[in-house]
């Protein structure tokens, strides 16, 4: 059983998750810098496939990579690259270097990327892959063939609760969580509003039973950046008075203050919610304000409040 | 007949659904919406990506084909049966289906035939006969070379 696994089965305290940044050369040293900088402060950390579809060092290498390093990896795998073959391969391949984490997800379109004229795949759907990832510890391939030594692993896939058909989202959750997904990380989201009615959607239609849900808060320093993931990320939406708070908190540092003080906002608002078991943190900031988020809500390995028998027991394998 | 079922069934569906021939058809289900018209082709619900006007993430002009199916999903015009359906977990597409008829796939039950894994079976279950599921699609009733624009 994971280390995610065991500490979401618990529930003794909120879950700390987060993005690592995308690797591109460096050889392993560039991987073990960014993974020492998280290690303390986060339980697990997604080793992502290629987000917004760009190339960059592989989900199955930087998860390998990230536990040598002991971090705890959460292999994102998305479905635009690769077909059923090749996504059963790749987790069955990860879960050799005993990755046990898999999250599923549809994946940001190649017209996202840098090379929109990349022929995109969808061979399988993240539900579909949910299921193919579950069938897997079970025992067998989609195809039925059966794995005499089948991996031990912790499925999950990623929900967003913010963007249209709103009603609709917490059905697809529960598809999700009924074809084998453990664990929901949800879409960067910007409408606490939206997040409640959702998490109580789910707690209601008993998707928490099964499936541990982590709203996704991101640490940015400008209100830039808020306009820019509102005008192009697909399925982000800001409100525009959000926006204006932060762009009009004075000078380069007070935005830079208020977009922080935001991130806490919703961190808090998100954490309150009955059904929530712990957050997962986007990082464009890189000054330390990961560190500042997790000490001022006291959550994860480092400020968690509660003990954390599992960290004691399970140590850790830093390089 | 055969030959010509594909051909009879695109011409009639294509200029209502734009219907791209995938030969297991799941079009009542999804609110008289075909998924297949989502550039990603998600069978399952629509992706994280969808605009706040409720419009795609890769065609901005078009409106998300799993917001138009969950709206018209509830339609009172569908047999109810039909909006039960629109939660199910829709399997992954057979890919040696493309081009024939849903309806002679539909009639023979070809278009419900999913792998044995999809079922949660190991080998066992579907091994005794090998290459059996093959044999039925050999010559399958497909639209002519070239067909698809």
């Amino acid at each position: 059983m994971s280390r995610l696994a065991t500490l979401l089965a618990e529930g003794s305290r909120p879950v700390v998750t987060a993005e690592f940044p995308s690797i591109d050369g460096g050889g392993l040293a560039a991987v073990e810098k960014a993974a020492n900088e998280l290690r303390p402060f986060v339980d697990a950390v997604n080793a992502t496939d290629n987000p917004a579809a760009h190339a960059h060092a592989s989900n199955t290498s930087i998860a390998i990579a990230m536990s040598q390093f002991g971090l705890e990896p959460i292999m994102q795998v998305v479905c635009r690259d690769k077909n059923r073959i090749a996504m059963q391969a790749d987790i069955m391949g990860a879960s050799l270097f005993g990755i046990e984490n898999i999250a599923c997800l549809t994946g940001d379109d190649v017209t996202a990327g840098d090379e929109p004229e990349a022929r995109r795949v969808f061979d399988l759907d993240s539900t579909q892959l949910v299921k193919v990832a579950s069938g897997l510890a079970e025992g067998h391939y989609l195809s039925g063939r059966a794995i005499k030594q089948p991996p031990a692993l912790f499925v999950g896939a990623v929900e967003n609760p913010f963007a249209p058909p709103l009603d609709y989202r917490v059905l697809r959750a529960l598809k999700k969580a009924e074809a084998g997904a453990r664990f929901l990380q949800l879409q960067i989201g910007y409408y606490p509003e939206r997040l409640e009615s959702f998490v109580a959607g789910c707690v209601e239609h008993g998707v928490t039973r099964t499936t541990a849900l982590l709203p996704t808060v991101v640490l940015t320093k400008s209100a830039k950046a808020l306009s820019f993931m509102d005008e192009s990320v697909p399925g982000i939406s800001i409100p525009a008075d959000m926006i204006a708070r932060v762009a009009g908190a004075g000078d380069k540092d007070a935005i830079a203050e208020e977009s922080y003080q935001l991130t806490l906002e919703l961190s808090r608002h998100a954490l309150s919610l009955p059904g929530v078991s712990g957050i997962h943190l986007t990082d464009f900031r890189h000054d330390g304000s990961l560190e500042r988020l997790v000490r001022d809500l006291g959550i994860g390995p480092a400020f968690a409040s509660t003990s954390d028998p599992v960290a004691s027991a399970a140590g850790t394998t830093s390089g | 007949m055969p030959k010509l079922l594909p051909l009879i069934e695109h011409a009639v569906k294509k200029p209502v659904w734009d219907c791209r021939m995938c030969g297991q058809c799941v079009l009542h289900s999804t609110g008289m919406t075909c998924p297949m018209t989502c550039p990603k082709t998600l069978r399952n619900g629509p992706c994280g990506g969808v605009r706040e006007d409720g419009h795609c993430e890769v065609k901005p002009e078009m409106r998300c084909v799993w917001v138009k199916a969950e709206e018209r999903a509830h339609s009172p015009i569908n047999p109810h049966h039909w909006e039960e359906e629109f939660n199910d977990l829709r399997p992954p597409v057979d890919n040696r289906l493309k081009g024939t008829s849903s309806w002679i796939n539909l009639v023979n039950g070809r278009d419900r035939r999913t792998p044995a894994g999809w079922q949660g079976g190991a080998q066992e279950r579907f091994s005794a006969v090998p290459g059996a599921s093959m044999v039925e699609i050999d010559e399958p009733t497909t639209l002519p070379e070239g067909f698809h624009s």
